[in-house]
């Protein structure tokens, strides 16, 4: 039954990647092509009062210079501009209106015959502005915070618990703004053909998304429109939402009727979402005796001045740590800058690495190891909805983890390790997320010939879904996996959500279950028809599809080859599409978890720090890929490392503009910033859940890593940096 | 980007007589930094000289014992050279401390003396940059201004200069060879770059119409103790917050003779004649290093973000004479500061 789920399957579309064969959404050819290039606004709030293009169209090989002033229609409707994961707001309107609402705003697109013609011509576009005055600074604009929702519901009086308590930690942890940066650059070629019909390329996590808001936004029949995006090369989240450049592809082929392609550059993906900025500031109250009294945690982040955009920074405590008072808020600054979106773990990432370093610092005032502390207040319910989890085994990753990593070998006083020159800190922290699932369709088509085809508008956003959807389909349908090809990410493919949220593994393996076993249903009844057949009246309960046939589950020699079924049948080809929806249970938590250990070395004089090893403990239930998903990890603990140590969208909030829009200047890790990383997958059986036992790694990974660094960092040094990144001049004094 | 002719020169001299004939006209050998500059509509050249294909690719010892180095060889084949691992050891190992292998691969060394500044205002051409717009101000002066300079600023520039490969030329006292409309000169690399004073737009004292054919290593090459030490935010891949250069000529403990050049620091490689001197006949111990580093530094201002230089620059000029004294020169290929 499961050759393949479990395993660690290669990745199906591996080999299409590294040859180049697998095409990205800005690689798509199309007869008479046209490149669009977007001017960019260099202000951050007013108006505009008058556009020259008229020097930018005298260019040879420019076909047009679209602005807001000439520009095909476009819905006027918020709700048309509203895509399945917009916030609350007016969402942005690319080339509606005369308005800057940020510093980098799409103001007008020169569409030429080649992409450097349309560059050298948006040089030439003269723009004057009424400037209005702006902020876009959330520290300075702090006290104008203003409480969005609240999350989680008050318990008991968490100030004047705090306030009581025998040892109280409060402090403010700052995150920066930080950009998704995927390496694929974010392109949209839109195909028109000779029909008035438009296929759409796009880079997205949700084609049918994008297609939806397409639809509304340029007033279109379904059928009008297509939006493929079959490979796409990161996406981290910024994809979620239709980004501009998918309406300013539209609007340029809907203008000239003809196709045309727009490829953002690098700078000017830093105009798009981002993870937000946020001040999180984190109370502990306990008794001496390390049990927890009060928490609270307050998140105060940026959005746009347009959009309410907010996510759950607080209250993972609720999750993790047992206390019988805590208060919970976010609240929200309005700037005059783009709406922020979801990046890996959003709300998470930030919220429970101030969590997480607030309790270290407790453990420290407590003189307790910090695991020690953790599985003092460990909590067995979710307490906001006072849930049992389905299953979580946050016990054995702190075992397992601490294990692995030698944590018994620590000596917890500050700056009692040494390697050389270099100061030696252990650091550890937990990492949460949620268990999501969502409904999927899945259509199955199997061929009598032992061939299938597995179809799902769902998107692959380089997670590995083509490689799980080919092993659990090929276990499901008895089949070599060579066997199984699996189509993705088009808008007319059976339905699917955005890929987010780490809930499309879990989702997509349910829908190839449910879809596979329309096709027993319809291979049991042809196989039964077959005179003196070994399955004549069995139940399909008890039929199993193995090494090409169906057979019983208890006795897999009463066995019909698919082949034989479908030949005596008469039947070529099975097509089943089914939509799997999750019976929803409201009696339990959902979750994942982990327990980071990170190991940093400082060196004493210079402050330059690394991070020697991360082991990572996960207990995420089944991991369908063992292969895949230790590459998920890896891939988060990085970005981990990038987060705790030097990521940072930096702005001079006089211009209101990013000082440092490219990645030579935006620095993650790279090769000789990352060392050993060891991922431990913790048996996680879960039969509540959903049927396979899956929950979903996507976000877990990242989660815990920068605080267990920045925790790390304090061990080795004995100072406490709670602005990230954790930059070398922060230690120096 | 605009529009811009392109023409190749066939000779040095055909290179010359194009550039003087075109105010607008920019040299191109590597590329590595004018065509991002170039796609930032910073630089706006309304022509290109290719000068890649002239034979300038040599590196020839020269009767005297030094060492001249065509303006064309790539950083990478320089740094690989036998004759400059063996020799010069310390400019090895600072060109491989800069940039990436890709890009090392085609900068030319004559192109690592001419790239510009990294400031973020100088990139971005919606902000107001004195060394890009003359004139129109200093936007790091009160902005964001970590990464600037703290020695040698003036009042209208605090940018620094961002090669590697300069810092460790200005240690081992290279000579730059021009060849222009005049004729052809030799000028002491220290004295290539410039100071920002009032004209920050100007990098070099390179002449109308001239160009660099050649870099000349002295032959003295300190290949015994020697270290290159670059303090930046990450491991690879990014510009210098201070770096040092360090070569020393060491008698049992004393000190015979002994270079020091910061990079990061300033608009130029920094050296300090009268921090070398001083460290002339002491014995190579911290507290010398230590004196040394505050001679190096004196007069040293700073801005509201890049205060912590000072004292990482004086840590890290100790820590690199340390490492040349005991002949432990930093490695560019470990992941770790020894």
């Amino acid at each position: 039954m499961n050759a393949y789920v479990g395993t660690p399957t290669s990745r199906v579309d591996g080999r299409a990647k590294v040859t180049g064969a697998a095409k990205y959404a800005g690689e798509f050819p199309a007869d008479r092509l046209l490149h669009g290039f977007v001017v960019e606004a260099t202000i951050s709030c007013g108006r505009i009062v008058r556009l020259d293009t008229n020097t930018a169209q005298q260019v040879k090989g420019v076909l047009d210079v679209l602005t807001h002033a000439n520009r095909p229609p476009l819905a006027d409707k918020d709700e048309a501009w509203k895509d399945e994961v917009a916030p609350d707001g007016s969402p942005f309107r690319p080339l509606y209106d005369d308005t800057i609402r940020f510093n980098g705003q799409p103001i007008a697109l020169v569409v030429a015959e080649d992409w450097e013609t349309a560059k050298f011509a948006a040089t030439l576009v003269r723009v004057e502005y009424e400037q209005h005055g702006f902020a876009t600074d959330l520290e300075g604009e702090r006290s104008n915070a203003a409480e969005k929702d609240k999350p989680h519901k008050p318990r008991g009086d968490a100030a004047a618990a705090l306030a009581g308590a025998d040892v109280r930690h409060e402090a403010d942890y700052v995150i920066p703004t930080e950009h998704h940066n995927p390496m694929e650059l974010y392109a949209t070629t839109a195909v028109w053909d000779d029909n008035g019909k438009l296929t759409i390329y796009d880079k997205t996590q949700g084609v049918q998304n994008v297609h939806k808001f397409l639809c509304g936004v340029f007033d279109k029949k379904p059928d009008d429109i297509r939006v493929a995006s079959p490979y796409v090369g990161g996406a981290f989240g910024s994809g979620l939402r239709p980004q501009y450049q998918v309406v300013l592809a539209t609007l340029g082929a809907l203008a000239l009727k003809r196709s045309v392609r727009v490829v953002l550059t690098r700078q000017q993906m830093y105009g798009l979402g981002y993870r937000p900025m946020t001040i999180e500031r984190v109370g502990l109250g306990a008794k001496s005796d390390g049990t927890l009294d009060a928490i609270t945690h307050e998140a105060i982040a940026v959005t746009s001045r347009y959009e309410d955009f907010a996510r759950n920074d607080t209250g993972w405590a609720e999750q993790l740590y047992k206390s019988p008072n805590s208060r919970f808020s976010h609240k929200l600054v309005h700037l005059d800058v783009s709406t922020p979106c979801d990046m890996r773990a959003p709300g998470a990432a930030s919220g429970v690495c101030a969590l997480e370093c607030a309790m270290d610092e407790l453990a420290v005032a407590l003189k307790l190891d910090p695991i020690e502390l953790r599985l003092k207040c460990y909590s067995d319910h979710d307490q906001s909805e006072n849930l049992p989890y389905t299953s979580k085994q946050l016990r054995e990753c702190y075992a397992r983890g601490a294990d692995a990593f030698g944590w018994s070998r620590r000596n917890p006083a500050p700056r009692s390790m040494r390697d050389g020159k270099d100061l030696v800190g252990w650091g550890m922290a937990t990492g949460v997320w949620e268990a999501l699932q969502m409904p999927v369709a899945v259509r199955i088509v199997l061929t009598s010939n032992g061939h299938a085809e597995v179809s799902c508008a769902a998107s692959d956003i380089g997670t590995g879904t083509y490689t799980i959807v080919a092993q659990v389909a090929a276990d499901a349908l008895g089949l070599p996996i060579e066997n199984i090809s699996v189509r993705l990410a088009d808008s007319s493919l059976p339905q699917a959500p955005v890929e987010g949220g780490s809930w499309m593994a879990a989702s997509s393996a349910h829908a190839v279950l449910a879809a596979a076993e329309e096709v027993r249903k319809e291979l049991l009844g042809l196989a039964g028809k077959i005179p003196g057949s070994p399955l004549a009246g069995a139940k399909l309960a008890d039929t199993v599809l193995i090494d090409g046939s169906i057979a019983g589950a208890s006795d897999t020699s009463r066995a019909v080859s698919i082949a034989d079924a479908m030949r005596h049948g008469g039947v070529e080809r099975i097509e089943k599409e089914k939509l799997n929806q999750f019976d929803e249970d409201k009696k339990h938590a959902r979750n994942t978890h982990s327990a980071v250990f990170a190991e940093v070395k400082v060196d004493e004089e210079l402050g330059v720090i690394r991070v020697t090893r991360v082991v990572s403990a996960v207990a995420a239930g089944r991991i369908l890929n063992t292969k895949t998903g230790r590459s998920q990890i890896m891939g988060s603990v990085v970005w981990g490392i990038g987060m705790a140590l030097h990521e940072e969208t930096v702005m001079d909030h006089r211009f209101g503009r990013i000082m440092n829009a490219n990645i030579a200047e935006y620095h993650i890790p790279v090769n000789a910033d990352v060392h050993d990383i060891d991922v431990i997958f913790v048996d996680e059986p879960d039969n509540r859940i959903n049927k396979l036992g899956i929950k979903g790694l996507g976000e877990i990974g990242i989660v815990g890593v920068p605080a267990a660094i920045a925790n790390a960092v304090y061990h080795a040094t004995g100072k406490r940096i709670r602005r990230f990144p954790i930059t070398l001049d922060k230690l120096l004094d | 980007m605009n529009n811009f002719q392109y023409a190749r020169a066939t000779d040095v001299a055909d290179a010359i007589r194009l550039l003087a004939a075109d105010p607008g006209a920019k040299l191109i050998a590597g590329g590595t930094n004018l065509i991002d500059l170039m796609k930032e509509n910073v630089e706006r050249p309304t022509r290109l000289i290719d000068i890649s294909r002239l034979p300038l690719r040599k590196v020839e010892e020269t009767p005297d014992g030094s060492l001249r180095i065509g303006a064309l060889v790539p950083n990478s084949d320089l740094a690989y050279h036998p004759l400059i691992e063996q020799r010069y050891p310390l400019l090895a190992s600072a060109i491989l401390a800069g940039a990436s292998a890709q890009l090392r691969n085609m900068a030319s060394v004559g192109g690592n003396l001419m790239q510009r500044t990294r400031c973020a205002y100088f990139y971005d051409t919606a902000t107001p940059c004195n060394k890009r717009h003359p004139g129109s101000g200093c936007s790091a002066m009160d902005g964001l201004n970590r990464n600037h300079a703290i020695l040698g600023t003036s009042a209208a520039c605090i940018a620094t200069n961002p090669s590697d490969m300069s810092v460790a030329l200005a240690a081992l006292d290279a000579l730059v060879h021009i060849a222009g409309p005049s004729g052809e000169r030799t000028i002491a690399l220290t004295d290539f770059h410039r100071l920002p004073g009032d004209k920050p737009h100007v990098d070099t004292n390179l002449g109308t119409g001239e160009i660099i054919t050649a870099i000349e290593l002295p032959p003295r090459g300190f290949a015994q103790n020697y270290s290159y030490l670059k303090i930046r935010d990450r491991m690879s891949y990014a510009f210098a917050l201070v770096s040092v250069a360090a070569a020393l000529e060491l008698e049992g403990n004393a000190i015979g003779g002994a270079r020091v050049a910061l990079g990061g620091v300033a608009h130029k490689p920094w050296r300090s004649l009268e921090a070398e001197a001083a460290l002339r006949g002491q014995a190579a111990t911290p507290d010398h290093f230590s004196h040394a580093a505050d001679l190096l530094l004196q007069g040293a201002t700073t801005r509201s973000h890049n205060g912590f230089k000072v004292e990482l620059a004086r840590r890290a000029i100790v820590r690199t004479l340390t490492q040349a004294a005991n002949a432990t020169p930093q490695s560019q290929a470990h992941k770790k500061i020894a």
